[in-house]
């Protein structure tokens, strides 16, 4: 049963990172782009978690626990730069 | 592998998938920057969620013993997704951003 | 005070050896023992950051509510799923002041993510003085009930559990 609702699953996610591209592309502001980046970033682990089951592999935990901590950091830091101009005071 | 947990498996796995590409069409089709911010912020969230208790049944049945830090994943997420959404809602109140007109109430002057 | 000294946060330091754990997906001796010695040296090494931790009154009671607020979270996942696919034209969205009744730096950092996770609002700012929360609601149909029910379904909660220390 799996290897048929897994390849689905991964359509539905690339449908899914299809969509918050255009947002990012349409914008219109900057606060718009940053949260297209950050649901990008939940997406892509979201698929990582999906391939780890595909291939049975447990190594792609590492790589997804890496970008949820560097997605969140990249967001503030940005966010912080549109909020003060500066990001380390 | 039983084919209960396999059927558990896949449930989780549309669950989570469904609720990932709710977030992304909230993304893509709400009119102002603020309903925007609802989409991601719970929707996507709760989509990784889904996927990580799928991922966290699968390999926990698969023989090796108990496998538990895919909870990791979620626990994180659910801290840092209200900040970042805090964080990029008071830049954009800060920016000036356009507010759809059906919109009541209204944000501070900054 | 002793004891207070070379153990500054139990709880975090139970935290962090849990934490460690999961991170390595292995129970055996060598990393409960290398868990505990990072749940107790980080606390210690980082004693200087911290700013004076909220006492929890009544760990029972903030177990039960956390777990109250993950049913919460599922819910207003439904509930924001439906305003979603909905038409957009007859959404209304609002934004509400609440009055805030804590004080403590950490319970309010609770507060606002938890009405930023559950039902169709997210909190955009605080006023400087702490006093003020601005929240976003994606379909408000009376705002005054939506201020009654966050007081009343997670503040009052957090009231109960975090002794207000004066920060």
């Amino acid at each position: 049963m799996l290897a048929y609702v897994i390849p689905l699953c991964l359509m539905i996610i690339g449908v899914a990172l299809v969509l918050t591209m255009a947002r990012l592309i349409i914008g219109p502001d900057l606060p718009d782009r940053i949260l297209a980046l950050d649901t990008l970033y939940i997406n892509a682990i979201a698929m990582l978690v999906l391939l780890g089951i595909w291939l049975g592999s447990d190594l792609y935990f590492e790589a997804a626990l890496l970008i949820a901590v560097m997605g969140f950091i990249g967001t503030v830091a940005v966010a912080k730069y549109l909020l003060r101009g500066d990001i380390i005071e | 592998m039983d084919t209960w947990i396999e059927a558990l498996v896949a449930l989780f796995l549309l669950i989570g998938s469904l609720f990932a590409l709710i977030g992304a069409i909230g993304l893509y089709r709400l009119p102002d920057f603020f309903m925007r911010l609802h989409g991601p912020t719970k929707a996507s969230t709760l989509g990784v969620g889904g996927m990580v208790i799928a991922s966290l049944i699968y390999f926990s049945f698969r023989g090796e013993g108990v496998s538990l830090h895919e909870l990791l994943i979620t626990l994180f997420l659910f801290i840092t997704a209200p900040v970042s959404a805090h964080m990029l809602a008071k830049a954009a109140l800060q920016q000036k951003l356009r507010i759809s007109e059906q919109t009541r109430g209204k944000p501070w002057e900054q | 005070m002793k004891a207070r000294r070379w153990l500054p946060h139990p709880l975090l330091s139970v935290c962090l050896l849990l934490v460690w754990l999961l991170l390595m997906n292995d129970l055996s001796l060598g990393h409960w023992l290398l868990g505990a010695l990072l749940g107790w040296a980080i606390p210690l090494l980082t004693q200087v950051f911290w700013i004076n931790p909220p006492r929890v009154h009544k760990p029972f009671k903030l177990c039960l509510f956390l777990l109250r607020i993950l049913g919460d979270i599922i819910t207003a996942n439904l509930q924001v799923a439906k305003l979603i696919l909905g038409s957009t034209a007859k959404l209304r969205p609002a934004f509400v002041e609440i009055p805030m009744l804590l004080e403590d730096e950490l319970a309010l950092t609770m507060l606002t993510s938890i009405i930023s996770l559950t039902p169709g609002t997210v909190s955009a700012d605080l006023s400087d003085d702490r006093k003020m929360l601005l929240v976003h609601g994606l379909d408000v149909p009376d705002p005054d009930a939506l201020v009654a029910e966050i007081k009343q379904r997670y503040e009052a909660p957090l009231l109960e559990v975090f002794t207000c220390s004066p920060t």
